[in-house]
């Protein structure tokens, strides 16, 4: 009985077919902005993920002052450093962390960029991979070794694309250091900042070399991964608990210092994009309901302009609940096939906005499914009205319909 | 019950309003027509032969009276029953021919089997004997808009034949033809009622028309005024 309504729904959309056209565009709109706003929104989402893990693997950052500024407060010590590593739980390594501009000479080239000085745990906190040379390692450290490891962009714009940099020498202030490796490719961070136009060197090179700090409180920032699974939350709080005692800040003080946890803003920020997300979502399913309206309508009108027809169907034979079903999967029919083809277009209007707004095309089958399912309930919903006036018609009343 | 009565009318009234507005379109009909007769209902109009019509093609219930086709109560079937009795032993041909516009003559020939669950290539084989019974073969992918009128009662003639009912009703099936095609179309459906022997009943105010039949009803004011077999032949 379905596939024999099934089959008269197609011969009367096939029949009409320029109005059905105009009868699903409606859906169509609205199940490809659905999906559309929910699959970018998505996609928007994941990269602001994957930038802030760039940073590192549970990254937390200890640094002076309140808020994003430095404010004055003093740096940490080594001892700082080493009391983190020792007596906070669920701390996987850390890394000491000076982070200063200065002036960078290659041959003819002279560009400014953030040296930083830290220890081999930070390649692994933050996450750095190298397309060429090594990092530096414990010995380099213990001997003020006068190497470097530069990022990419550094690469580019001092050696060139593609040239080895490594072994040459480039001067840093009153310094020379030699390049001992390239950094791989990061791209952009969290921020839209470039996460790889900065070199590292022993901080021991820095300290002794180039900042002319001595010893005591000389590093801005310490580099803190949390173990994987552990609660980044807990580590925030006992590190401030820790640096509070360490700093003797009396309890109606404020912190003069801050932990920065890039899960948690990984979180803030994705759990804002969601909201985005649900909220340009509920508008276009909106156009949804509109769309179903639509369907609604033009059964509507459909129904009456058919009423002979129905008259006819109804002489020859045909059940009030036959007629019902045929007109309610003829709406079915109609919304299923909006929802197919806005489906259709949302992935055509997402590859091309994806590239437009910078996110990836996450390809979601749920939303689809979704989609797809939504748009064939509206046709219930709003072909069942239609068709039920049309199976209480009177089969004498209908023949004489004109 | 005369295994040979297909309608059997007794006392049948039908009122249509209440109160004071309502009024009698039939009051008190006996009737009795056998398998393969060829009848002729007439009338002026509003003297019942419409509702009579209805009531005999079981579009429509009396308000009181009884009712038999082929032995069954008509009266006491709901609007689902006298669907599956329309569909199972019924065929209809009307005035206004009533095809499906936009669609193949053969399509609107298949339209009764879509709701017998024929497979797709049964439904099209016999849509296209049906045609080919009424001289169409040559047409089935025309739409009604591209056929002439007597060519499109054809198509709507093998719509209700297709199904291989026993009884045909006929609603005015000249009414809307030149003369040239009414004589066609009632050769059609003497051949039907001869060959075949489908019992046909239909409404006409034509005299040539109703003459095609072997009785002639006559309806007036609600009750049958005249009731003439021209020729006692039935094919049995």
């Amino acid at each position: 009985m379905i596939i024999n309504a099934l089959l008269i729904a197609i011969r009367e959309i096939r029949r009409n077919l320029m109005r059905s056209f105009l009868t699903v565009i409606g859906i169509v709109i609205g199940v490809a902005a659905v999906v559309t706003m929910v699959t970018l929104g998505r996609g928007a989402t994941e990269t602001v993920k994957q930038q802030i893990s760039k940073m590192g693997n549970n990254l937390l950052i200890l640094r002076p002052g309140q808020g994003w500024g430095w404010g004055g407060s003093p740096l940490f010590s080594l001892d700082d450093v080493d009391a983190v590593r020792d007596q906070v739980p669920g701390i996987a390594s850390v890394a000491p962390f000076i982070s200063n501009n200065a002036t960078v000479v290659y041959q003819d080239e002279s560009r400014t960029y953030d040296v930083q000085g830290t220890t081999e745990n930070y390649f692994n906190i933050a996450n750095w991979k190298l397309s060429l040379g090594r990092f530096f390692t414990d010995a380099e450290l213990a001997e003020s070794a006068p190497v470097c490891v530069i990022g990419e962009t550094i690469r580019k714009q001092l050696f060139g694309e593609g040239v080895d940099p490594v072994g040459s020498k480039i001067r840093v202030k009153n310094m020379t250091l030699e390049v001992i490796g390239v950094t791989a490719v990061k791209g952009q961070g969290g921020f839209g900042d470039d996460m790889d136009d900065n070199m590292m060197t022993p901080y021991t090179t820095i300290i002794h070399r180039l900042s002319g700090r001595q010893g005591g409180k000389a590093f801005n920032q310490v580099m803190i991964s949390g173990q994987q699974g552990y609660p980044t939350a807990h580590i925030v709080a006992d590190v401030a608990a820790l640096m509070r005692e360490r700093r003797k800040i009396t309890a109606n003080e404020e912190d003069d210092f801050n932990v920065f946890d890039s899960q948690q803003l990984a979180e803030v920020i994705s759990s804002s994009t969601k909201v985005m997300t649900s909220l340009l979502g509920a508008v276009a399913g909106v156009s949804l309901l509109v769309g179903g309206i639509g369907i609604m309508n033009i059964m509507l009108v459909s129904v009456t302009e058919r009423t002979r027809e129905i008259g006819i169907r109804l002489a020859i034979g045909a059940r009030a609940r036959e007629v019902l079903l045929q007109f309610l999967v003829e709406a079915v029919t109609l919304s299923c096939i909006g929802g197919v083809t806005g489906i259709a277009l949302a992935y055509g209007l997402c590859d091309t906005l994806a590239s437009v707004v910078g996110a990836p095309f996450l390809f979601d089958p749920k939303i689809n499914i979704i989609a797809f399912a939504f748009s064939a309930a509206i046709g219930i919903l709003f072909g069942f009205m239609p068709a039920r006036r049309a199976a209480s018609l009177d089969p004498i009343d209908a023949l004489r319909h004109e | 019950m005369n295994p040979d009565q297909l309608i059997q009318l007794q006392g049948i009234t039908k009122r249509y309003g209440t109160g004071d507005a309502a009024f009698l379109a039939l009051r008190g009909v006996d009737l009795t027509i056998h398998r393969g007769e060829f009848v002729a209902v007439m009338g002026p109009s509003g003297s019942g032969k419409s509702t009579l019509m209805n009531l005999l093609g079981c579009l429509d219930t009396p308000t009181s009276g009884s009712y038999r086709f082929k032995g069954i109560a008509v009266e006491d079937l709901n609007k689902d029953q006298r669907s599956l009795l329309r569909r199972h032993a019924l065929g209809f041909i009307f005035q206004g021919f009533n095809l499906l516009a936009r669609t193949s003559a053969l399509e609107n020939v298949e339209l009764p089997l879509l709701y017998r669950g024929y497979t797709r290539k049964q439904r099209h084989a016999m849509a296209r004997e049906a045609l080919a019974q009424v001289h169409l073969s040559d047409k089935e992918r025309n739409s009604p808009a591209e056929l002439s009128g007597g060519q499109q009662q054809r198509v709507a003639i093998a719509r209700a034949i297709v199904t291989q009912p026993d009884t045909l009703f006929a609603d005015e099936p000249t009414g809307n033809l030149d003369s040239k095609t009414t004589v066609e179309i009632m050769d059609l459906l003497r051949t039907l009622n001869t060959e075949r022997g489908i019992s046909i009943i239909m409404v006409t105010h034509e005299d040539e028309v109703a003459n095609c039949a072997q009785r002639i009803i006559s309806v007036r004011d609600g009750l049958i005024s005249n009731d003439v077999s021209t020729r006692k032949n039935f094919p049995s």
